[in-house]
């Protein structure tokens, strides 16, 4: 099993999000990058795989400054085999589909049974680059996947997908595009061997021209804002439950109208 | 001409509330431009829709039938948008952030060479430039944004924009259309849906919500208040509650999770941590039943009752029982 893995640095979910004075970006000093959660998923589906068939290679794609590296470098601790980092200016702030456009053009220059990639990235939130990224090399997707049980002969996957109100399970031709959903495995630590190992596998840097992909903008910010400031309201503390619970139901009719 | 369209979802032999939501919308921008406004209908017998879209404002009703399109297949469903949009030249598309949604605009626009300015939860016109904000870091922040590709398409976040009756003349149109089976995909053995007609978190408009002072898996206190609230009120849960097993993947509200805008959030155990409060704080109105007085919930929570959970619910419930009975 050959599988690539496209990978998103993001910031922690711990981060306080701030705009920047101007508007037009959040603050990012001391922020603190992880992999995007999604994108661990995608990392331990592609190293089961690669144990199970007992043959393969697990590739990690990722775009972005030289920062990055360091979230290639925790993928590869995992157990995946080497990198390739698409550091390009013009794309750090890029589009969906530009973003799609660059991971298409690296993984043409492979040959791929599996391309995962995180159903969204937990920063921008657009949830498109697998979606597109599988219409750009023609091939089939299958989006908010929670389990993957390849065939012996590698020629197709019955995969679990979260869809509204329940789950759908399909059967796929490979090479295809899966995105991985919660709840698809439990992602493994870097082994301590694992972080040694590490630092000798090769990370392929590429930038754009490398990939013949021209980063042309399709959608552009006007602003940034925060989110509206909201209140602590009426706090109903020392009261008889009986009490408490009446006074607040009562209010969310009379005060907040939602019932 | 129809410069603005928009995409009616079918759901379970139903067409959704999204679709009216997108076409209130669809309308005002259409009257702001002068325009018309079309939609479009995917899947065999779809044309019965048309006149519930005819309701809300929409002129003219562009249905494709084709047998491949009985069942929901995101290559053939984005085939099918793609081939209508490239036929009608809307200038703006919308498309809802549903779960169908989240899988099929960015198909659809990637055969178009557009991207998709995602779960928009407001819309304005810039002259004839559609500007979407939409939240980012689960809400953490908002940000606007405009489309430079033709069309402008963007997605909406389910239960958000309101709907507007406007009744229109609601023409059908059917639109000739060949599936290209050459094209691979892949192939439904088994949808396992959820009957008890439970709506799902994210289209919500009542949630009731456990977290770790939950304790263990026995919700049916939570369970009750939702039906006590009726069918479009659902229970979710943080991620300390579904990390531990004790409720599903598909429930956990938050950042790693699903970000919600429900008209009534009701937290009960639950602390709220950053994450957790970045994916419902935008919830209308927030209550917060905690047992401990300092919970970071109580900060962006409109009711909060400090107290045990566990004897402040059933109060709770009998109370809403009682009101709700009047």
């Amino acid at each position: 099993m050959k599988s690539l893995v496209c990978l998103k640095q993001v910031p922690d979910t711990e981060t306080q999000i701030k705009v920047n004075a101007e508007g037009t970006g959040i603050v990012t000093d001391g922020i603190k990058y992880v992999i995007n959660p999604y994108d661990e998923f995608s990392v331990e589906e592609a190293l089961r795989l690669k144990e199970k068939f007992k043959a393969g290679e697990v590739v990690i794609l990722t775009i972005g400054p030289d920062r990055v590296t360091e979230a290639i470098r925790t993928a590869l601790a995992m157990g995946a085999d080497r990198g390739i980092h698409i550091n390009e200016e013009s794309l750090n702030q890029a589009d969906p589909l530009a973003i799609a456009q660059a991971l298409a053009a690296a993984a043409k220059q492979g040959d791929y049974d599996v391309i995962f990639c995180g159903h969204r990235a937990i920063d921008d939130d657009f949830g498109e680059a697998g979606a597109m990224l599988a219409e750009l090399l023609q091939l089939p997707q299958v989006t908010l996947v929670t389990k993957v049980e390849v065939a012996p002969d590698k020629k197709s996957a019955i995969v679990e997908r979260d869809v509204e109100g329940g789950k759908e399970t399909v059967e796929v031709p490979l090479p295809c595009v899966l995105t991985s959903q919660k709840g698809l495995n439990e992602p493994r630590y870097a082994s301590l061997p694992g972080i040694m190992k590490a630092k000798k596998k090769p990370i392929d840097k590429k930038a754009a021209a490398d990939l013949g992909i021209a980063a042309d903008p399709g959608l552009q910010t006007r602003s940034y804002s925060m989110p509206p400031e909201r209140k602590a309201g009426k706090k109903v503390e020392n009261m008889e439950p009986a009490d408490a619970a009446k006074s607040v139901v009562q209010l969310l009719r009379s005060e907040a109208k939602v019932i | 001409m129809s410069k603005v369209m928009i995409y009616g979802e079918i759901k379970g032999g139903k067409i959704k509330k999204t679709a009216f939501e997108l076409a209130s919308q669809g309308r005002k921008l259409a009257d702001a431009l002068g325009a018309e406004l079309g939609a479009v209908l995917v899947g065999p017998g779809a044309e019965q829709f048309a006149p519930d879209l005819a309701k809300y404002g929409v002129d003219t009703v562009f249905v494709i039938e084709a047998p491949e399109l009985q069942t929901y297949n995101s290559e053939y469903y984005a085939q099918a948008l793609a081939h209508v949009i490239g036929l009608k030249k809307p200038e703006i598309f919308l498309i809802s952030h549903s779960m169908q949604g989240k899988d099929l605009a960015p198909r659809t626009a990637a055969k178009l060479g557009v991207s998709t300015i995602a779960d928009c939860v407001s819309f304005e016109l810039d002259g004839s430039t559609l500007v979407g904000k939409r939240p980012m870091y689960a809400g953490k922040c908002f940000s606007q944004w405009v489309s430079l590709g033709s069309p402008q398409m963007a997605s909406a976040r389910p239960n958000v924009l309101e709907t507007a009756e406007n009744p229109k003349a609601g023409t059908v149109e059917k639109v000739a259309f060949t599936t290209d089976t050459n094209r691979s995909t892949y192939t439904t053995k088994d949808l396992n849906l959820d009957t008890s007609g439970k709506v799902d978190l994210t289209e919500a408009e009542i949630i009731v919500s456990g977290g770790r002072g939950m304790g263990g898996n026995d919700y049916t206190l939570l369970e009750e208040m939702a039906s006590i609230f009726g069918s479009n009120a659902t229970v979710g849960a943080s991620r300390a509650a579904v990390d531990a097993g004790w409720r599903p993947h598909s429930d956990q509200v938050g950042q790693t999770g699903k970000t919600v805008t429900p008209n009534l959030y009701v937290a009960c155990g639950i602390s709220g941590s950053i994450q957790h409060l970045a994916g419902m704080g935008s919830s209308k109105v927030i209550v917060a039943i905690n047992k401990d007085p300092e919970a970071p919930i109580f900060t962006k929570a409109d009711y909060g009752i400090v107290g045990d959970l566990f004897k402040v619910v059933p109060e709770f419930n009998k109370e809403l029982k009682a009101l709700l009975a009047e």
